[in-house]
């Protein structure tokens, strides 16, 4: 489809195909947009805010807004940056993310948006809330203490896996990720080859006995802070 | 009875309180070394994955953090049945712990010990630290600055971080030692070989210098707990369990380390977190051992380096040949492993398996697997139990400063009897309690793996169980 659609970000023009989000049009422009429940592949859920933009004035998720002629899109201003770190902030306060033992530290996008918005330490309380580990299935773990309800496993068990593994139960600040199962994650038929598994952002889901088989300093966060991929594709490209 | 307690000890990592007990005639009765703050990590890894261990129990010390590491490791490797190591792992993880070794004891003896020795323990507390040596003896603070910098950057290379690193994975390791690693530490390894061999003569002739006050400083006779070699030779990195009793006889020897629990028990007692491990065959009143360096050159028949082993014959010589049971001694043994680890990671430096690729083995799985290592200051022991699904259910940590417990609880005594005129807590009795728990351990807050900084209290209680006395150092009172 040709890019026929002109809109700016940030004062940038930038050419976009009919249909596109604001995320994926600024995506191939080399222009980086955090995100964290936001996966190419899946459908947009709008879910995290982390990528809240300015859309002609108006907040909205770039990932489920749809690209117009003309539109004004504010994205790296100081306001639209501290309700992000807001946001990420308030992510680790309401979960138990313990970076230091968490063997996802270097690979963890949340983590990595951290590091990227320079917050050193939560301003916000620690909720500590009492939460599980399901370590019932033989190769895959759930640890619902880092799970940030991005939706990232319930969308790619439904339209990638074509399963329904994982699945959203109670509402608002009770609202917790629940497996298809009477039981527990043993009792589903999720594989270890299912493509929901390495769809986690964070350390919720991962393959058992994995751990830290990666060295400190060859993880993909080590060097380069999360979106500098985005940004210097587009930059090898001119 | 008569109480004095001391609390903060300054220099001592973790929170400490000293409780000194006088009989009806204010004479001291009994001593006790409280760790007072409780960290929980055999309850809160309850539940986790096994491989996190390694990683997350090290949290409980931030001066030894690879011994613990490598200990929950070593019994992870037998979870996964892949204890019989490949070359470049097991000789990757040697590294790290030679430097880990290197690093700690530097800083135990520069950074904290050396201000007691070089200027004497009753000497202006506003120069006795690392400061003050750094300027009356700018060469000597320097040597162990940047030999505790070149321990740190040797456990960087194997572990990935300085300080809380990953390198060590349940059957092997995650990385090799490149060639750009290995050269960058080859650079100072010949100044470091012989920076600790200044640091053994230094604590030798202080030792020597100063038997007198030695003999008598909170010294006493005791076992001592190590794990040694096949052969015999120290080893501070894997072997069976020896214990020998004051005159050196062997209580047992080569014991396989999973059945630890056949001869080591933990007592518990009311006034402290920390347990109280002894010798079963002996039981808990003469069983009780000193762990460490001191006990390690005791229970080993030789070095096999020939720098360290030469200094450890003339260390062997000034006793007799018996055990040494000096408290004070401790320093000297200690920089003779200094120089027996920098000898090692010399030897490693050049040996081409550590570029090797080999590394990670697996086998069949087991439920249940202690670790065991010679940690800085001792014999450290993990012991998990790890459910089919991954899960560990049971953990028990038995950490240096707990096995070194009692002897810590005699030294004070002892330095309290010899110290402690009237019913006052002097400056001097402060001083000379601290230097003796020093001695031992710069850190209690693994012992009970509490959270913090240490530094102690004294209070004196009499008779009747009235408060006498109390002074605190280095925190605000």
């Amino acid at each position: 489809m040709a890019n026929d659609i002109s809109f700016t970000i940030d004062g940038v023009e930038v050419a976009a195909a009919p249909g596109q989000t604001i995320i994926e049009a600024a995506e191939a422009a080399g222009i980086y947009i955090p995100r964290l429940c936001h996966k190419p592949g899946l459908e947009p859920f709008g879910g995290c805010r982390v990528c809240t933009v300015k859309s002609n004035g108006r907040p909205c998720s770039a990932c489920t807004q749809p690209v117009a002629p003309g539109m004004v899109v504010e994205n790296d201003t100081e306001e639209l940056r501290a309700l992000r770190r807001d946001l990420v902030e308030l992510l680790f306060v309401e979960g138990n993310h313990f970076c230091m033992f968490c063997e996802k530290s270097g690979h963890c996008e949340l983590q990595a948006l951290a590091y990227r918005f320079g917050i050193a330490a939560p301003r916000f309380d620690y909720t500590w809330p009492a939460r599980q580990v399901d370590m019932s299935h033989p190769d895959i773990l759930v640890d619902h203490n880092r799970c940030i309800l991005c939706g990232r496993c319930v969308r790619t068990s439904r339209q990638v896996d074509g399963k329904n593994v994982f699945q959203f139960v109670g509402r608002g600040h009770e609202k917790r990720l629940a497996v298809n199962a009477e039981a527990d994650l043993g009792a589903t038929d999720a594989a270890v080859t299912d493509a929901a598994v390495g769809a986690c952002p964070v350390g919720a889901l991962l393959k058992k006995r994995i751990g830290f088989a990666t060295p400190v300093g060859r993880r993909p966060y080590d060097e380069r802070p999360i979106g500098t991929d985005i940004e210097t594709a587009a930059a090898r490209k001119e | 009875m008569t109480r004095i307690v001391i609390e903060p000890v300054t220099r001592v990592e973790g929170h400490g309180k000293v409780s000194i007990l006088l009989d009806e005639g204010n004479r001291v009765q009994q001593a006790r070394l409280h760790v007072v703050e409780f960290r929980g990590f055999e309850r809160f890894v309850q539940g986790r994955p096994y491989w996190e261990m390694p990683v997350a129990v090290q949290r409980l010390c931030g001066i030894c953090p690879v011994s613990h590491h490598l200990a929950a490791v070593k019994a992870m490797d037998r979870i996964v049945g892949g204890e019989k190591l490949t070359p470049t792992a097991e000789k990757m993880r040697r590294l790290m712990h030679y430097g880990q070794m290197f690093q700690s004891h530097a800083l135990h003896f520069f950074h904290l010990a050396s201000p007691d020795l070089l200027f004497g323990f009753g000497s202006d507390a506003r120069k006795r630290n690392v400061l003050g040596v750094a300027a009356a003896h700018p060469e000597l603070g320097r040597q162990g600055i940047l030999m505790r910098k070149y321990g740190q950057e040797v456990i960087k290379a194997t572990a990935g971080k300085k300080i809380h690193g990953t390198g060590a994975i349940p059957g092997g390791i995650n990385k090799n030692l490149s060639i750009a690693e290995r050269d960058a530490l080859l650079v100072d390894i010949a100044q470091m070989v012989r920076w600790g061999e200044s640091a053994v003569a230094l604590a030798r002739d202080y030792t020597l210098g100063n038997l007198e006050l030695a003999v008598d400083f909170g010294s006493f006779e005791s076992n001592h707990l190590s794990i040694v070699r096949a052969d015999g030779a120290m080893d501070l990195y894997d072997g069976g369990l020896r214990a020998i009793d004051k005159d050196g006889n062997r209580l047992f020897d080569h014991l396989d380390n999973q059945r630890y629990r056949d001869v080591i028990a933990e007592e518990v007692k009311s006034w402290s977190y920390m347990k109280f491990p002894f010798l079963i065959a002996l039981g808990p009143a003469a069983g009780w051992y000193r762990v460490g360096p001191l006990a390690r050159i005791n229970t080993c028949n030789f070095i096999d380096t020939p720098k360290a082993e030469a200094a450890r014959k003339e260390f062997v010589k000034a006793s007799g040949g018996k055990p040494n049971n000096l408290t004070l001694a401790y320093h000297w043994a200690r920089m003779i492993e200094t120089l027996h680890s920098i000898e090692k990671i010399e030897l490693l430096l050049h040996d081409k398996d550590l570029q090797g690729t080999d590394l990670v083995v697996k086998g069949d799985r087991r439920e249940e697997a202690v670790g065991i290592i010679e940690a800085p200051r001792g014999t450290l022991i993990h012991h998990y139990k790890v459910d089919r699904n991954d899960r560990v259910t049971m953990c028990n940590l038995i950490v240096s400063t707990t096995n070194n417990n009692e002897s810590m609880n005699r030294a004070v005594a002892s330095v309290a009897r010899k110290y402690l005129s009237g019913v006052e807590i002097t400056e001097g009795l402060l001083n000379h309690v601290e230097v003796a728990i020093r001695a031992y351990d710069p850190c209690l807050s693994c012992a009970t793996h509490a959270l913090g900084q240490m530094p102690l209290q004294i209070e004196l209680f009499d008779a009747a169980g009235r408060l006498l006395d109390r002074k605190c150092k280095g925190m605000a009172q």
